[in-house]
């Protein structure tokens, strides 16, 4: 009919959105990530430093299992980033973006320094503790309810409010470090080091026994109340949509509230165990990034607990041996963490392939319009 | 004779290979001239004019600008051919100002050099008599000022072929008035204009020119001077087709739900429902029909708990107790406390009615995972039901754990459906419950409607097809702009006459008293 028309260029490729992936293609993906990381990392390693990959790789990995003392310090921070993981899920599922879990955290630490540095030995260490515990928990509920009665009630921007938190509660520690230790150093020293009044024992021979045990039983309680318990199924039905949630009777204000103060509690726990069970003493550093990490734990394991213990114990393991490398081959910290920067990026960029096919242009001439 | 500013010849666009939207359509519009788009909703209108734009690329047809053959890929070709098209929702930036929105997406330098552009939109308003301030923040702005700023922002972009895409749904008579005087002077200044529209008296009123869609297909066209209410609704509705649903006679039908003066305001304070009584009783259908976002939507959720009310009543009869509840003002857990089996089958199945990325087992839970008197979930009783909805109403599924997202849209509803009437409801409500559906899924919803009316249920279906709701319902409640136009029986309806009763200005209550 006609001959002169323009034919219409499809484009070079285009993308679509994937429904449905078997899930041994998903992890052959993921893998084929890791791999092409490690390439792209040593051919960095090799350009920038001149030493062999290999060789850097194997101290990599000694860094979290070079010793028994070194796993151990694997254990410990990975429950201790998998416990804000757990914190910040229940937040994220219900699609509230959490961003203040490093505040949440760093209060309930703060609370329980307080707690020590004020009650010195004077009553027994069970009870400082259980005091210590109560008063973290408070604090992390408050500094996580409060961006979520706000978000409830007035309709404000969780991001902005829970990350602003994080600040107040930093310069919160900071003020009270400066009370605290008049000298003027700003550096908190081990508090009752003497007595141990109010830090978790030591069990099995190791001291991060209990604060192991501890996350390991909050990751069976999440992943039941997630999926099994009421609350859970609630919190799934406004994340999912909150027209869904209203048309069912689905109070969403209070269902906001209330996993923001699970959220909060959790992370308060977390401070306590930090401070209780592991450096006896604060600083502004004590969450060291963790409010974030675990955002990034929790994401990669599409809010699964039980594939948090993997996703949270892979970061750490990343971290050690970037650490370790650093001190072994004299390194800068930076190319340490280049490396790390490159594996995750290729692990999150898998996440893409999972999702989206990529469909090239076909060969065949197009059809005339 | 002169050229047609533009003209479709014989356009034709399907999405999928199953849905045609336009088929074999012709159009031709001069300069000068108004033609107005006249059709039912889902019979194609905005594919035409998104074709027509360069949103959407015909499969077949031709398209010629003042007698040339184009080929229109993209909104910057229809620009490029001086087309503008002003959406029903306004695309503009709520913090900037009238005049930033206009020149917004311009390459010439002259938008950094705000005086001028504010010196030309005075001189488009005066041209045109156009009120409006150019350095206010659309935020601060009515619905009818966006819409100006709309209208200025495709005229400073010199468009000489305008398309208003149901420039009046948002409007009061008074604004609609204005605005029809601006189109009239665009008119006159050699603008070729399309409006899309379903109000009768609009077309009659403003237009040059009609054509008509039905259903996709392209009906005709007619010189407006030349026509009446009556023939264009018969092209746009068609001719009484059978359907051979199986109706039987209500069996003593008393009022279930009885709705007084209700009137609700939505969040823009648009008055969306105004005065509106009728009861539904039992073992009855009652249709609701009415253009689409003549307040059906809101009424339905006014019902269940989901939209406040701004005055009237709503009272439910409980057949088991006796008593006369008001469930105005109450939340759907209230009401479900108050004993009342309300099922509701909302319009956005995915949005509202189910979750997309639960499991159909998960979604059998939403309205019943409460009960138990412990904290855990009780998955037994909901899997059954899963799994005796997907045996009874042949759900399409590989298992009853398969996320319903992934269901086709028969099957999504079929479970929306089959959950509502398991929880053995007095009233039931449906919103386009065939909506999108093939022919026999619609015919499995209708029947499922059809049993639980025979069943004494007092059964609301809001439907858009007439032919169906003439056939399935024995009493259709026509509502139009949010008033009560009229109750008809089904049995004796006609349907030229719920198509006047649907598009009357503003709602009427000649059919009341």
């Amino acid at each position: 009919m006609k001959t002169n028309e323009k034919t219409i260029k499809e484009p070079l490729f285009h993308i679509t959105r994937r429904t449905d992936i078997p899930r041994l293609r998903a992890w052959g993906i993921r893998l084929i990530a890791i791999f092409s990381a490690l390439i792209v990392s040593a051919l960095v390693i090799v350009t920038i430093t001149n030493y062999n990959p290999v060789e850097v790789y194997v101290k990599m990995f000694e860094g979290s299992f070079g010793s028994q003392r070194k796993f151990f310090i694997l254990l410990q921070n990975t429950a201790m980033l998998l416990c804000v993981s757990l914190a910040v899920t229940p937040a994220f599922k219900m699609k509230f973006w959490n961003l203040g879990a490093e505040g949440q955290v760093l209060v309930g630490g703060l609370a329980s320094a307080a707690c020590m540095f004020y009650a010195k030995d004077s009553m027994p260490s069970w009870l400082l503790i259980l005091v210590m515990l109560v008063t973290s928990i408070l604090s992390g509920i408050i500094w996580g309810v409060l961006p979520a009665i706000f978000k409830a009630i007035w309709r404000t921007n969780e991001s902005l409010f829970t990350l602003m938190m994080n600040y107040v509660a930093m310069q919160l520690v900071s003020f009270f470090i400066m009370v605290w230790v008049p000298n003027g150093s700003s550096v908190m020293g081990v508090i009752n080091q003497q007595s141990e009044c109010g830090w978790l024992p030591t069990i099995f021979g190791q001291r991060y026994s209990i604060n192991i045990i501890i996350v390991a039983l909050l990751t069976v309680f999440m992943f039941i109340y997630l999926h099994f318990s009421k609350q859970g199924y609630e919190i799934s039905v406004v994340g999912e949509s909150e027209n869904t949630a209203r048309y069912v009777g689905i109070n969403v204000k209070k269902v906001i509230i209330r996993t923001m103060i699970i959220s909060g509690a959790i992370c308060g726990l977390t401070g306590f165990l930090l401070v209780s069970g592991t450096n006896h003493t604060i600083s502004r550093e004590l969450a060291g990034g963790m409010g974030f990490t675990a955002i990034m734990v929790a994401w990669l394991a599409k809010f699964e607990p039980t594939m948090m213990i993997l996703t949270s114990m892979f970061i750490v393991f990343l971290q050690k041996g970037a650490g370790e490398i650093a001190t072994a081959f004299r390194l800068n910290e930076s190319v340490s963490d280049i490396i790390t920067g490159i594996i995750i990026f290729f692990i999150i960029g898998s996440e893409f392939f999972i999702n989206y096919k990529i469909n090239m242009r076909s060969k065949q001439k197009e059809a005339q319009v | 004779m002169a050229k047609p500013a533009i003209e479709l010849k014989n356009i034709t666009k399907r999405f999928g290979s199953k849905v045609v939207a336009n088929k074999n359509v012709c159009l031709s519009v001069y300069k000068g001239e108004i033609l107005s788009l006249l059709g039912e909703n889902g019979s194609g209108k905005t594919t035409l004019m998104n074709i027509i734009s360069g949103i959407y690329y015909p499969d077949e047809g031709k398209i010629f600008i003042d007698g040339e053959e184009v080929v229109i890929r993209s909104p910057k070709d229809a620009f490029k051919y001086k087309i503008g098209m002003i959406h029903q929702h306004f695309k503009l930036i709520d913090v900037f100002s009238a005049a930033q929105n206009i020149v917004l997406g311009l390459k010439e330098e002259e938008r950094f050099d705000i005086k001028t552009v504010t010196a030309k939109v005075k001189q488009i308003s005066e041209q045109y008599g156009f009120d409006i301030d150019p350095n206010k923040k659309i935020y601060e702005m009515s619905v009818s000022e966006k819409q100006t700023v709309e209208i200025i922002k495709v005229l400073y972009r010199g468009a000489d072929i305008l398309i208003l895409d149901e420039p009046t749904a948002v409007l009061t008579p008074q604004e609609t008035q204005k605005l029809f005087a601006i189109l009239r002077r665009m008119k006159e200044a050699g603008k070729a204009i399309i409006i899309i529209t379903h109000k009768l008296h609009e077309v009659l009123s403003l237009s040059d020119k009609v054509a008509v869609l039905r259903k996709g297909e392209y009906i005709g066209t007619v010189v407006t001077a030349e026509t009446n209410e009556a023939q264009l609704t018969e092209m746009m509705v068609g001719k009484k087709i059978s359907l051979n649903i199986n109706r039987s006679l209500p069996k003593d039908p008393v009022d279930r739900l009885a709705v007084k003066n209700l009137c609700c305001v939505n969040a823009e304070g648009v008055k969306v429902l105004d005065d509106i009584s009728f009861s539904a009783r039992s073992g009855e259908i009652l249709g609701i029909a009415g253009i689409a976002g003549s307040g059906q939507r809101e009424l339905l959720e006014a019902i269940a708990g989901l939209q406040p009310v701004q005055s009237g009543d709503i009272i439910y009869n409980n057949p088991k107790t006796g008593s006369q509840d008001e469930l105005r003002g109450k939340t759907p857990i209230q009401i479900r406390e108050l004993g009342v089996r309300l099922s509701f089958v909302p319009e956005d199945r995915l949005g509202m009615g189910l979750v997309g990325n639960m499991d159909i087992i998960d979604n059998m839970m939403l309205r019943s995972y409460r009960k138990g008197k412990t904290m855990f979930l009780e998955r037994k009783k909901p899997k059954d039901l899963a799994e005796r909805i997907i045996n009874d109403l042949e759900v399409v599924t590989p298992s009853a754990q398969t996320p319903v997202r992934k269901l086709s849209g028969g099957n999504v509803q079929k479970v929306l459906v089959g959950r509502e009437i398991a929880a053995s409801p007095t009233v039931l409500m449906a919103a386009y419950p065939v909506r999108g559906l093939d022919i026999n899924s619609s015919y499995a919803i209708y029947n499922l409607l059809n049993q639980q009316k025979e069943n004494g249920v007092a059964v609301i279906f809001v439907g858009e097809d007439l032919d169906v709701l003439i056939e399935l319902c024995d009493r259709i409640l026509v509502i139009s702009s949010g008033k009560v136009s009229g109750i008809v029986d089904g049995r004796k309806a006609d349907k030229g006459e719920i198509g006047l009763m649907m598009t009357k200005a503003g709602g009427g209550s000649k059919n009341e008293n």
